[in-house]
């Protein structure tokens, strides 16, 4: 929580140091999460397919925990907050865009077999 | 509040608003000053992203292409030393965040010291980086078009190499900060000379944060010595620095030569040629099933595995050079705690390249799973 000091000016909130080591804790645990999955994950019959996701699961967790309390975005203008997550939308849209569009790849446009695209029809 | 009055002799013009001592004189008051330059920080951390979302395209395309050569790759990356620089990096986000604190609440001297602790895990995070680069190279571990594994560690050739046991490379890859620790220090003793005193304690604080980075080398190479020399089968899949010793031990030369010689020809022909070897290769592969990953033989290796070390290069070297760019900030930073320049009305530089530094490990947070993860 941020503290209330009666004689700070509106705009300055200092995050309490127990919140602040609390996030730092939870960061340190999901990094140690994070190896643990990816050194053990096979190991404990985690399918292959499940790693990658939940890695990236766990780094949003913690990029979350980041932008929150110690980026202050909770108590930031949501301006602000927009401004950034707008940022984020366009990344999404630039990996979508470019991975929709691997398909018109030059070596995949080589490697297409004209004389299968028969069967591949029929197949279908 | 601990401002020098010595400053307010040009502040004469701003009687009229009750400014403070820092409030320009184009802000009608401390707050639209402070949204302002928040405003202008995260429009910033914006472009910032927009720069690094070309490289996760980039490693986003050539993963999605070439699978294989991401999975044959990681192996050469030491989780472990990319594990130790994340809590290292978080360490420093949580003590530029105290120092935020601090200087929120006007209180300079620890505000000055916890932006000291965060510059010096910043120097640590490249003294460990240090360490796995010139690992990689002393291996030809380089970008695809120099990509020329030869799992042999060469013979240091420098006396300092010789006598600590390390790689020529982290030699010459301690020269500047070395050079750069002298320079504070005497310019240091310097100061302190002439009676300049807080001078001589920032180039102190200085040649402390470049200090870190040794830090940074010595436990990057414990952490690299004690990961390589572990035998335990059990661990075998995590640890990239293992194989290699096996097969520097058992692999004769002329084998690799045989096979560089041979990539090396290879990528003379044409494209063409290239796309079909290359996807016949994948094909033979199978995904893993005809690899192993805790030996890699350097002929069932993707002849384009280098593709993964262009992208991991681009991408942490540019993240590397963040780094450098915010300890020169957090330098600056380190300079007006010592002057008392933070009161609880004034913090915003404080407040802006925390955010920064924050966005510097946010990056980080992503890279650390991407490339060192990868199973």
């Amino acid at each position: 929580m941020s503290e209330h000091h009666d004689d700070l000016p509106g705009f300055c909130h200092p995050v309490s140091t127990k919140l602040l080591f609390g996030v730092f804790f939870g960061l340190i645990g999901l990094t140690i999460l994070t190896v643990a999955t990816s050194a053990l994950g096979s190991a404990l019959g985690m399918p292959p397919a499940f790693a990658f996701p939940l890695a990236m699961v766990i780094a949003t967790m913690k990029a979350f925990l980041v932008c929150a309390f110690f980026m202050h975005m909770y108590w930031d203008k949501s301006f602000n907050v927009l401004a950034f997550l707008s940022s984020l939308l366009f990344v999404t849209l630039f990996i979508g865009m470019t991975m929709m569009d691997t398909g018109e790849n030059q070596h995949t446009i080589e490697a297409f077999d004209i004389n299968n695209l028969a069967n591949v029809e029929v197949s279908e | 509040m601990a401002v020098a009055d010595s400053h307010d002799t040009h502040d004469d013009h701003h009687d009229l608003h009750d400014h403070g001592e820092f409030i320009a004189h184009h802000f009608d008051s401390a707050e639209q000053q402070f949204d302002s330059g928040k405003l202008g920080i995260w429009l910033f951390l914006v472009t910032e992203v927009l720069f690094f979302s070309g490289l996760f395209v980039a490693y986003s395309l050539y993963r999605t292409n070439n699978p294989v050569v991401f999975e044959q790759a990681h192996v050469f990356l030491n989780k472990y030393l990319g594990g130790l620089n994340t809590i290292v990096l978080l360490f420093s986000s949580l003590t530029m965040a105290l120092g935020v604190r601090s200087a929120q609440l006007g209180r300079n001297k620890n505000c000055s010291i916890y932006i000291l602790i965060t510059m010096v895990c910043a120097t640590m995070f490249l003294g460990v980086k240090a360490v796995e680069y010139s690992h990689k190279w002393d291996m030809g571990i380089l970008v695809r078009s120099a990509f020329d594994l030869t799992y042999t560690h060469p013979v240091p050739t420098t006396e300092i190499g010789k006598s600590l046991h390390i790689s020529d490379y982290l030699v010459y890859l301690c020269v500047i900060p070395a050079l750069l620790i002298a320079g504070f220090v005497v310019a240091s003793v310097i100061s302190k000379l002439i009676n300049k005193n807080m001078l001589a304690k920032f180039m102190m604080a200085m040649a402390i944060t470049v200090g870190g980075y040794f830090l940074g080398v010595g436990i990057g190479v414990i952490f690299m010595n004690a990961t390589e020399g572990e035998t335990g089968s059990s661990h075998a899949s995590a640890i990239a620095e293992q194989p290699l010793r096996l097969l520097a031990s058992t692999q004769d030369d002329h084998s690799a030569d045989d096979h560089n010689k041979a990539a090396g020809d290879s990528k003379h022909d044409g494209e063409h040629a290239h796309n079909e070897e290359h996807f016949g290769a994948h094909a033979a592969n199978g995904g893993e099933a005809s690899f192993d990953a805790h030996h890699p033989d350097p002929s069932k290796l993707d002849r384009d595995i280098g593709i993964f070390f262009s992208i991991y290069y681009c991408m942490t070297g540019l993240h590397a050079i963040h780094i450098i760019a915010g300890i020169i900030a957090l330098g600056w930073l380190y300079w007006r705690s010592l002057l008392g320049h933070w009161r609880t009305d004034y913090f915003g530089p404080v407040d802006y390249v925390g955010l920064y530094w924050h966005l510097v490990d946010l990056i980080w947070i992503y890279l650390f799973p991407l490339l060192y993860l990868i199973d």
